[in-house]
């Protein structure tokens, strides 16, 4: 297993903790870091907002709508919260 | 017991958020009923202060028994924001289907109390004037009673409501200091959650120590079979189809949302809903109710919105004078809703009877649906996912997001002709942003 950097690890558990917000059960527990969540969660549009709500807050990152592609799967959400500055 | 759904007989009281003496407000929650669907919050329909209690929680009564006695204060001073001088706007007093179901029996609405959505007379309201021989229990406009001359009801130290509110706001025990009675209630649970707590970052389902009162999903299934089976078995239907273009009406809330906060965003949704309340209102004939053997048209435009539980079922809950909001409120009344349907917790004013519904399969759903009439209503509009489809304009294809739009009719009340139109109004207020940004 490669060795995970603090700024991504902390971004995951960020993407993570939103997601439970919105979809808490065993769907997430089952949720891989490359899987599309909107698919595997069924997140409607509504859910997928007050995701991105409960993520620009606990991250303290505005996320623009147009972000939002950049948002499918955990470890891309990752990646962006860290591109932004998280961590 | 206000009547939560057209197919609701009975509701058991299964918490008071009120005791005598408590002075409640239009719109607070007094009260929180079981139904077989789920639990709803009843809210109240007047200002004034609580006298009496009359059905002690876990009771049973069927719809339309008194819960509780509030004398109103129509002589107090009115330190209410609401603007007072205003002459109320005029409201129906019932709908159709209520007014005849009154008369049927011999009364006038206009001479019953009102329990429902602005004061509208509902059909508990009637049954409880018929089942009530004497003059009906008027509250006398009396000077608040001194408090709690009875003996307090029950001496726990905390509801089970109260108990559930402050594990879903992460509330610790330190924080709850009960009421004057010595009993923790919902209103003494703090909005937030407690200083000293933690920040919920990792906030996981806390195992409240019991779970809450969601209705089992078998009695939830029961329901909507008997309600679908009573569809299908009553009303002939008929479907018309029309895909919708979208291009420029999604550009322009992608334009919106650019400029705005992500709690003041807007999703395609309430676009869509905001679309079928108007069209709804500028083609009446499938605004209504249909009653003993005729089209009753509905007064304002109560939307149902069909809400999928993560869990399986779903719940319709209403959106009461749907064609008069705006796009953003029509945004924070669907979120509202669809937040409380999920949370199993509708209140009073979700379960208005609604004149029309819309089931929207949201974008990862099919690409169009074919529903169900909700009885007593004479239409249901569906939204299937929005999809990109190539689109012909003049001579030129393009691929352009669309939405398949769907109407099923009750073809006792109208024609294909007049779901037709209905979809096109659909299409109209969709490409005319003055009608709704």
């Amino acid at each position: 297993m490669t060795s995970v950097d603090p700024a991504t690890r902390r971004a995951r558990e960020l993407v993570r903790a939103g997601l439970a917000r919105v979809a808490p059960g065993p769907d997430l527990d089952a949720l891989d870091d490359g899987d599309d969540f909107r698919d595997a969660l069924e997140l409607d549009s509504l859910d997928f907002l007050s995701f991105v709500e409960h993520l620009a807050r606990s991250a303290e990152v505005r996320i623009d709508e147009d972000d939002y592609p950049r948002l499918r799967t955990v470890r891309d959400a990752a990646a962006f919260l860290v591109a932004a500055g998280v961590g | 017991m206000p009547s939560l759904g057209a197919d609701m007989d009975a509701g058991t009281v299964v918490e008071w958020a009120v005791a005598p003496g408590d002075r409640v407000r239009r719109g607070d929650i007094v009260a929180a009923v079981e139904t077989e669907k789920s639990v709803i919050d009843v809210e109240c329909f007047e200002d004034g202060v609580v006298e009496r209690l009359l059905v002690p929680v876990g009771t049973k009564v069927p719809v339309g028994a008194p819960l509780a006695v509030i004398a109103t204060d129509r002589s107090g001073p009115t330190d209410a924001p609401s603007a007072d001088q205003q002459a109320p706007a005029p409201h129906p007093r019932a709908t159709p289907p209520v007014r005849q179901f009154a008369k049927r029996h011999g009364l006038d609405v206009a001479d019953l109390p009102g329990s429902g959505h602005d004061g509208t007379v509902t059909r508990a309201d009637v049954r409880a004037a018929l089942e009530a021989p004497a003059p009906s229990p008027a509250p006398a406009p009396s000077p608040a009673p001194a408090p709690s001359s009875a003996p307090a009801p029950a001496r726990l130290p905390i509801t089970p409501y109260a108990r559930r509110l402050a594990a879903e706001r992460g509330t610790g025990a330190e924080a709850l200091r009960p009421g004057p009675d010595g009993v923790v209630r919902a209103r003494d649970v703090p909005d937030g959650p407690s200083a000293s707590a933690p920040t919920p970052a990792r906030e996981v389902v806390a195992p409240a120590e019991e779970p809450p009162p969601r209705a089992t999903s078998d009695g939830m299934r029961a329901a909507i079979a008997a309600r679908m089976n009573r569809s299908l078995r009553e009303i002939p239907q008929y479907h018309v189809d029309a895909v919708i273009e979208l291009g420029a009406a999604l550009e322009g809330l992608r334009e919106r949302n650019r400029r705005a906060a992500v709690t003041e965003r807007i999703v395609p949704a309430a676009l869509l809903l905001v679309a079928a309340a108007r069209a709804a209102r500028r083609v009446p004939a499938l605004n209504g109710h249909w009653v003993d053997g005729a089209f009753a048209p509905s007064p304002t435009v109560d939307l149902g919105v069909v809400v999928s539980l993560r869990e399986g079922g779903l719940l319709v809950p209403t959106i009461p004078a749907a064609d008069e909001l705006t796009l953003p409120e029509a945004m924070t009344a669907l979120r509202d809703a669809v937040t409380r349907a999920r949370a199993g917790r509708l209140r009073s004013s979700d379960a208005v009877d609604a004149s029309i519904t819309v089931t929207d399969l949201g974008e990862t759903g099919g690409h169009a649906v074919h529903g169900r009439i909700f009885p007593p209503q004479v239409a249901l509009v569906g939204f299937g996912a929005i999809v990109r489809r190539p689109w012909a304009e003049g001579d030129l294809l393009g691929v352009r997001p669309t939405v398949a739009a769907t109407l099923t009719g009750d073809h006792r009340a109208t024609d294909g002709v007049v779901g037709g139109r209905f979809l096109h109004v659909i299409d109209d207020v969709l490409h005319d942003p003055e009608e709704w940004s």
